[in-house]
């Protein structure tokens, strides 16, 4: 069933000479002064020979700390029991001596960070050849010449001279494919990929995943996968296991796992995730509760606490990972088996053609704070309380202002807008040496109650538009007004009474709120610096955590006692504080894992219908946008390239831009992911400091590169396009557009 | 900290009700992070009692500080003279009461007043940046390059300020502020650049609000650090100055004087040199350990309140 997504030269079945890697009851547990930590519990796994395997998990699962372990990785206060066979050979509890052969050599390991991950005072030539010469008695000639092969595997171009450049001078998607190449060198039987792509843009990504999978073809190696997309998953593996609180709780071919999940939490977690493939009518399903802490874990299931099928049983008795072939024969999972699907749930019979939305609710309130359905229903209700409340209070402010239009009214309007940031010299003079490019030249207009979101890879100058239109940062030229009135060049005291209906929330729920404030304090803030007394900002803050979906009770408690789902409810609520009219969402999910970020996602969608807000939508990530825009603008170095519906953009890109970068997005569904059509980019994101000439996108440009005559060439390279009207408002700024359809 | 309670845990299990700042205002919560700080409270008790001794004490002991004619010279610790006496004709244990008063005094107000004038100052210059910061920070450097000890004692003695413990315990701020407002500009460099300060300013805060309400709070921890070791700097700074004859002078007394007298009487006569030690010791420890106390107390993420 499914063969046809595998390499077929390792299709054939688990013979045990064919295992390369045997992970066998494997627990680490670190010790703390409140007791031990149980990071990993009993894993066991098999690696087939040039197989690839998925795990993933949320932050904290153990997918991390599993691999470590097998690399020999962790301090040494950590406990490891259980067994890890390479090639036969037991590596867990090897001396550091003995395990330095082997690490490089048979087994290696990519890291997230290819920052720090890379030596920045040796040349990469030379830290790729010393990883060769600490296994092979080579001359440094040849491992000078190995070096080279392998960038060149890896689709370094101009390899030769990337030899002698040093890492700070390599951009990321780079470095990760010389640490790629690193892993590479000694033909290893295993790579363990640990969140390879995380850091990265996803055109980048999509590159770097393919110098993955070259490197595998390379070396035959099997390669263990550990993200936490599961979009990349459904491209990259062909087997998945599901971790959760240190257990695998699922595992199974990705198709099988995918399209037939057997446990609630792999279910829950492909229900609350926006899919690029998805509808927009469709509300996410966020799980209820967060994952359990370690140190306190349930007695039974470990998702017992949040699943919404839990019985008795499921909290008394922890279930063992067990076949899911349909009929009632649960015997245990054959040791070694590697082609069946195995799940950790007493009733995964009853999951049979589940969908998520049958098990879980789409709800908006705060899923992380509430334990059962009756809880939930309770706060659901005070939530629908509040938002009465809210909005009879903002009727009364807003009432008089607005009249009987019908038109939806342009709040904020945006033209030509231009902001540089100068390059300064170091040294007493500071002078003005250059300048980054960060908006060049962006209009956009956002009408009342709608969401435009502004999408691009990072340094594109998104977020600094953003915050241009706040007049947070002073623009350069260009204008932006708000309701016909004029923002630019007005001071700090003119726009403070305007602050009241623009407000921001941020990225970062960590960074976003002062650890020192109580929760009250930080969402009264804005009330008190607009003269709010103290007796009414109270009240205004109990009903605002109502309304984002929190219990009001926890308004003394400082940010550092919530979790990032909750800090960010926070945020909202304190930029809803002031009843405004429009707020900018500077990538208000990006930072929040996925069955968190679902319930964010349908708290921001119900309070701009209950509340008519406005939405300024930044972010990187499609499939979000896809979910709560009704329109898109694509950015790309400081220009805006395509704008238009969501519908628009989505079902008929036109952009060679947007269309490489809906398709670098993975899907998680295994099928679509494998078969669909690429628009693959070859390079980064050149420096704002400098773009071409031209069109900015040109020296990424696949049509540029390969469909385009010379003569065509040069008007891209002289002629910067215009953002041209494609008829029914889609408008991109591409001499030779042409839409495609690509979902 | 890391016990990873979510406050979703209250609303789950009413019946189980963590008692942590959730039931208290945040002074009250303060407060007792600091009751339950033991080394703080153990110094916080000692300073007080060496307070008590330095300003209370006095009223009931007997001698004074000056030089009596019935005080025999060179008498070691015992009978009247619980401390010893001085070749002079000083009764120590009076000495030592009016010297660390006096000590107190001037190590108390410099840190006072360097700490609210360098935290300020290296506040706004951080906050604002660009020429305002390379501007403000030009001045810092200026004092901080002049030797502290050589250019209090070039004011004090072209002053005369010498005689009393205010005018030195200003001289000495002068020059000792700028320490402070280099360690607050370094923490609101980094702080400034957090997404709560945009937040902020996003809603119309103004600069001095931010300063006050944001930046100065979560420096708290440098700053009480810096300001403790300010006391210490500046019972040093005293007792040089004393030394070089332009801080407090005879007949009045500090510890730092006393300490520098007896220099030479360390092995010959001990009592004269190790009570004014010790002392000094203690007020510099004590301080110390009542800063980590507060900074900890301050800080909403160190501890929990434990009951």
């Amino acid at each position: 069933m499914t063969t046809e997504y595998m390499n077929e030269e390792h299709t054939a079945g688990a013979d045990p000479e064919d295992v390369v890697l045997e992970v066998d009851h494997l627990s680490v547990t670190f010790p703390s002064d409140d007791g031990p930590l149980p990071a990993v519990r009993e894993v066991s796994y098999r690696l087939r020979r040039g197989e690839a395997l998925g795990i993933v998990g949320e932050s904290g699962s153990g997918k991390s700390v599993t691999s470590m372990a097998i690399m020999g990785l962790l301090p040494k206060n950590a406990q490891v029991r259980g067994s890890a066979r390479l090639m036969g050979q037991e590596i867990i509890g090897l001396s550091d001596k003995e395990i330095s052969k082997v690490r490089g050599q048979k087994i290696a390991m990519i890291f997230q960070d290819p920052l720090t991950s890379l030596n920045p005072v040796y040349t990469i030539g030379y830290q790729i050849a010393e990883a060769v010469l600490a296994h092979k008695k080579v001359s440094k000639k040849a491992a000078m010449d190995r070096a080279l092969e392998l960038l060149e595997i890896v689709g370094i171009p101009s390899p030769q001279q990337r030899l002698k450049q040093y890492p700070h001078e390599l951009s990321g998607g780079m470095r990760q494919r010389v640490v790629i190449a690193i892993a590479m060198a000694n033909e290893p039987d295993v790579i363990i990929a640990d969140e390879p792509t995380t850091a990265l843009d996803v055109t980048v990504q999509a590159q770097v995943l393919d110098a993955l999978q070259r490197a595998r073809r390379e070396t035959g190696a099997a390669l263990v996968l550990i993200t936490h997309d599961l979009g990349v998953v459904a491209g990259q593996v062909e087997r998945v296991g599901v971790m959760y609180a240190g257990r695998i709780v699922e595992m199974g071919p990705v198709e099988e796992v995918f399209y037939r999940p057997r446990m609630p939490y792999a279910l829950g977690l492909l229900g609350s995730l926006p899919r690029l493939d998805g509808d927009r009518s469709e509300r996410l399903t966020p799980i209820l509760g967060s994952p359990p802490s370690l140190r306190d874990l349930p007695v039974g299931c470990g998702f017992a606490p949040r699943c919404p099928l839990a019985r008795e049983r499921c909290h008394e008795e922890e279930p063992r990972l067990v076949l899911t072939n349909g009929d009632t024969d649960r015997a245990a999972a054959q040791e070694g088996d590697t082609t069946v699907h195995t799940a950790a749930c007493h009733f995964s019979d009853e999951l049979v053609g589940a969908e998520a939305t049958d098990l879980f609710r789409p709800t908006a309130v705060d899923t992380e704070g509430v334990g059962s359905v009756e809880e939930l229903e309770t706060a659901e209700s005070s939530v629908a309380e509040a938002r009465e409340e809210y909005r009879e209070e903002s009727k009364a402010v807003s009432e008089s202002a607005t009249e009987g239009s019908t038109e939806p009214e342009v709040l904020l309007r945006a033209t030509d807008l231009v902001k540089h940031f100068p390059i300064r010299s170091k040294g007493l003079l500071r002078r003005k040496v250059g300048e980054v490019q960060a908006v060049s030249g962006i209009s956009l207009d956002l009408r009342e109650k709608e969401t435009l979101a502004l999408v691009g890879e990072s340094g594109c100058g998104k977020s600094t538009t953003a915050r241009l239109l706040l007049n947070l940062i002073k623009l350069t030229s260009g204008e932006v007004s708000y309701m016909g009135r004029p923002l630019q060049g007005l001071s700090d005291r003119q726009m403070r009474p305007l602050r009241k209906d623009l407000q921001l929330v941020f990225q970062d729920p960590f960074a976003s709120l002062d650890p020192r404030m109580t929760v009250s304090d930080i969402i009264a803030e804005p009330m008190r610096i607009h003269g709010r007394g103290n007796g009414d900002a109270k009240d205004r803050v109990k009903e605002l955590l109502d309304l984002v979906g929190l219990n009001p009770e926890h308004g003394s408690r400082y940010p550092h006692e919530f979790s990032g789902g909750q800090r960010q409810r926070i945020g909202v609520a304190r930029a809803l504080s002031l009843n405004p009219k429009v707020l900018v969402l500077d990538e208000p999910v990006s930072a929040l894992d996925v069955s968190i970020q679902a319930g964010v996602i349908n708290l921001l969608e119900d309070l701009q219908e209950e509340l008519g807000l406005s939405y300024l939508f930044v972010s990187h990530d499609l499939s979000v946008v896809k979910h709560i825009a009704d329109r898109v603008a694509v950015m790309y170095l400081g220009k805006m390239v395509e704008t238009a519906t969501t519908e628009q953009l989505f079902s008929a890109p036109a952009h060679p831009y947007t269309q490489a970068l809906i398709s670098a997005i993975p899907l998680p569904d295994p099928v679509k992911e494998r078969t669909r059509e690429r628009i693959i980019v070859t390079g980064d994101i050149p420096s704002p400091a400098n773009p071409p000439s031209g069109c900015r996108f040109r020296t990424r440009c696949p049509k540029f590169a390969n469909v385009l005559s010379d003569a065509q060439r040069t008007k891209c390279v002289e002629e910067p396009p215009e953002l041209m009207d494609r008829g029914t408002g889609h408008r991109d700024a591409c001499h030779y557009s042409e839409v495609v359809e690509l979902i | 900290m890391s016990e990873n309670a979510t406050p979703g845990s209250a609303r789950r299990d009413p019946a189980k009700k963590v008692k942590d700042s959730a039931d208290r205002t945040q002074l009250q919560t303060i407060m007792i992070r600091f009751l339950r700080h033991r080394p703080a409270m153990i110094s916080l008790i000692v300073l007080a009692l060496i307070a008590l001794f330095a300003f209370v004490g006095p009223f009931f002991w007997m001698w004074d500080h000056t030089v009596y004619r019935e005080i025999p010279s060179n008498q070691p610790p015992g009978g009247v003279h619980p401390l010893g006496t001085s070749a002079a004709g000083h009764d120590v244990l009076g000495q030592l009461m009016r010297g660390a008063q006096q000590t107190l005094k001037v190590a108390f107000t410099v840190s006072l007043l360097s700490t609210i004038v360098g935290s300020m100052w290296g506040a706004t210059a951080g906050y604002y940046g660009g020429r305002v910061d390379a501007f403000m920070m030009r001045v810092v450097d200026i004092f901080l390059i002049v030797p502290l000890l050589v250019a209090a004692a070039a004011i004090a003695g072209n002053t005369g300020a010498g005689a009393s413990w205010y005018a030195i315990a200003l001289i000495i701020a002068i020059f000792s502020w700028a320490t402070i407002a280099r360690v607050v500009r370094g923490v609101v460099l980094s702080l400034r650049e957090q997404e709560f300060v945009e937040a902020a300013r996003a809603s119309g805060a103004s600069a001095p609000w931010i300063i006050i309400r944001h930046l100065l709070p979560n420096a708290a921890g440098p700053i009480i650090v810096a300001a403790t070791l300010l006391v210490a700097i500046a019972i040093l700074a005293e007792a040089g100055m004393s030394f070089l004859g332009l801080g407090i002078q005879l007949p009045d007394i500090s510890l730092g004087q006393m300490i520098g007298s007896a220099r030479t009487a360390v092995s010959t006569r001990p009592w004269l040199f190790y009570p004014p030690g010790v002392l000094l010791v203690l007020i510099c420890l004590t301080i110390n350990f009542i800063g980590d106390g507060l900074r900890d107390a301050l800080d909403p993420r160190q501890t929990r309140v434990r009951r």
